[in-house]
């Protein structure tokens, strides 16, 4: 007999009353007791306090009898809507004939790409019982936008909603998820993501986080050969949000591309751990994040390349930019590149700043308010990332956000 | 008699605690045009500052009325709502923002101020068209990021076209001759004269008497250590030109 020792984790678990019942969870589980929750000594969670979602009474969330507020966020005919972790058939819309969409239940473990030394991933596969499974065929394209709308509708709930697009060789498709919440207090978003890319196909994401509460969110991504994959991660609210993207490239002549915006103010914190693994040679990939930050946030970025021994002829990239609008803002940005192969092109940099004061009295002198010129060159700064959303409907949607709580369109 | 439009009286101003001008006065009416020339830390480019509003510049003494409106009262944009422009003698680079952009949002700031009614998609673009003309500047330019990879020419180019657009009631031309070659200067002073009508003023800050051989000034002011000390028509501008400033100073 196993003795528990009382950790921070236990007792989060014991509070939550989880209803295990797979083979997959019992395996999350087991695997959780030798884990705790990662703390400023832990160097990925250096700059990212946990202890507000560590302490706090969740309970599993359920969902209601009421239409979510998903209007506004709305931008395909085929969308899914999971209410609160639990999957709302009678608000979703979308065509079998058109799309493969089909909400299972994981049985093994071993069918995720999860890791066993990740708390997050860990605690999802545990806590899951509606996996959204999204598949695209060999060699087909998919013209229409699949949607999934991740809503918390109600305060102190834990969900722990999983992802998993799947391709067949030469698939081509795009994937738009969202994030919000309409609850009345905070909430925990355990998200997670799988991705894989089959040979020559080529998938987009759009990551789209609105919503006030803790989200931590996972992407583990798998490319193989001739494939490209497209992520545009926004982060425009949310008191606490972790984003962890995972990506695997394990097949030659493999394009990824990774843009993400943050806008912050108040006292949000916002962490994007991206990790780009040049497992083999002839790939490209790009990255590129800015920040925005006002208010007493914070916002951190790693950013971890690595390329392996044998993988040469790689151009990775890396840019990540930040502007700070007040005094009490902070950005943390790591740029963490390792790389062992000799025969690579590889580049990154990382610039802080605040807004040229010049060029705002420049626009001011034409007759344009403090305030708009600030806007104008938030936007100016920041556009490069938005522009990168290629769904018109999703930049709409993006720009009603960020002109409601910014007071500036893209 | 005309409308004065800029009246400064006993103007003290300092930054970071050091005293630039001290004690300057100055009417400018409707139809003129104003050289203000002096040696290098006389304050003329404090001048220029002062009157447009730039952070960091304090006003200890004296006032600046411009047509009826105590401008000290007033942010720079406000300045610029009420007809001040500013052609800086750094024009400033802005990556992302677009020339056209900015100023489409700067003309309907400008018009809104003054309760009329925002232009018209059709109707801007014609402008453009029209006013780049006038300083023969690129269309292709006006549409780029504002004043990124422009030349010096351009730049000082683009500050008047944006003069053109915005058709203030004063401009001030802060060393707007410096790093031109001589084509460019004819060019940016030819589009000053064609903007000049007996409604505005021009107030030419400079050092040289070379841009006033295209743009005659009315008036001919000498700036000294922090004071008009001497006023005169064109003529003291050739006068300064052989006898530099010292004769002024001593």
């Amino acid at each position: 007999m196993s003795v528990l020792t009382e950790t921070k984790l236990n007792t989060f678990l014991s509070k939550l009353n989880l209803d295990i019942n797979t083979n997959a969870q019992k395996e999350a589980l087991q695997a959780l007791e030798n884990l705790d929750f990662p703390t400023t000594r832990d160097e990925y969670y250096k700059y990212t306090r946990l202890n507000k979602i560590a302490n706090a009474d969740l309970t599993v969330g359920h969902e209601t009898h009421h239409y979510p507020a998903i209007k506004d966020v709305l931008v395909s005919k085929q969308f899914v809507v999971i209410e609160n972790g639990v999957f709302r058939a009678d608000v979703s819309s979308f065509a079998l004939s058109e799309v493969a969409v089909n909400i299972e239940t994981i049985s093994e473990f071993s069918e995720t790409t999860a890791k066993k030394d990740d708390l997050f991933q860990l605690l999802n596969i545990a806590g899951n019982h509606q996996t959204v499974f999204i598949t695209i065929p060999e060699d087909t394209q998919w013209d229409e936008k699949v949607q999934v709308i991740f809503i918390n509708t109600e305060k102190d709930i834990i969900t722990n909603t999983h992802l998993v697009i799947e391709t067949g060789k030469g698939a081509e498709g795009h994937v738009i998820t969202n994030f919000i919440s309409t609850a009345d207090g905070p909430s925990f978003s355990n998200h997670f993501t799988e991705v894989q890319v089959a040979e020559n196909a080529h998938i987009k994401l759009d990551k789209i986080q609105t919503g006030d509460g803790w989200y931590v969110a996972t992407e583990n991504v798998q490319q193989a050969a001739n494939s490209s994959f497209k992520i545009n991660t926004i982060t425009l609210k949310g008191d606490i949000v972790r984003n962890n993207l995972n990506i695997e490239v394990g097949g030659e002549n493999c394009e990824t591309f990774l843009n993400g915006a943050v806008l912050t103010k108040n006292n949000q914190l916002v962490d994007n751990h991206t990790f780009v693994n040049h497992l083999v040679s002839n790939c490209m990939s790009d990255e590129n994040y800015k920040y925005v930050l006002d208010g007493k946030s914070t916002g951190v970025f790693n950013g971890r390349v690595i390329v392996q021994q044998d993988a040469q002829k790689i151009n990775a990239y890396q840019q990540n930019g930040n502007v700070l609008l007040s005094d009490f803002a902070k950005i943390n940005s790591k740029p963490e590149l390792e790389i062992y192969a000799d025969d690579v092109k590889c580049s990154h940099g990382s610039t802080t700043g605040q807004l040229d004061d010049d060029a705002l009295f420049y626009l001011q002198t034409r007759g344009i308010s403090k305030q708009k010129a600030r806007n104008i060159l938030v936007s100016a700064f920041a556009g490069e990332v938005f522009d990168a959303i290629e769904d018109q409907k999703l930049a709409d949607y993006v720009n009603g956000v960020l002109h409601k709580e910014f007071g500036w369109t893209n | 008699m005309s409308k004065t439009l800029l009246n400064v009286k006993n103007l003290h101003a300092e930054i970071e605690d050091k005293a630039i001008l001290k004690g300057l006065n100055l009417i400018v009416n409707a139809g003129e045009v104003h050289a203000i020339m002096g040696p290098n830390g006389a304050g003329k480019s404090t001048l220029a500052s002062v009157l447009s509003g730039r952070d960091g510049y304090e006003v200890t003494e004296g006032s600046i009325d411009f047509d009826g409106t105590n401008l000290l009262d007033l942010d720079p944009d406000e300045r610029a709502k009420e007809g001040l422009f500013l052609a800086f003698q750094y024009p400033v680079e802005i990556p992302g923002v677009s020339n056209i952009n900015f100023l489409r949002t700067a003309l309907n700031e400008i018009r809104e101020y003054r309760k009329e009614e925002p232009v018209s998609a059709k109707e801007f673009m014609s402008m453009v068209r029209e006013r780049s003309e006038i300083v023969e500047l690129d269309a292709k330019l006006a549409s780029r990021s504002v004043n990124v990879g422009f030349s010096g020419g351009e730049k000082k180019r683009n500050e008047i076209f944006q003069m053109a657009m915005l058709e203030p009631k004063l401009s001030i031309l802060d060393e707007t001759d410096s790093g031109l070659d001589i084509d460019a200067l004819r060019i940016v002073a030819a589009g000053v004269n064609k903007l000049k009508t007996s409604n505005n003023a021009v107030v030419l800050i400079t050092h040289y008497q070379r841009l006033l051989d295209y743009i005659v000034p009315d008036f001919v002011h000498v700036l000294a250590d922090g004071k008009i000390v001497k006023t005169g028509g064109k003529e003291l501008a050739l006068e300064l030109e052989e006898k530099g400033y010292d004769w002024l100073t001593k």
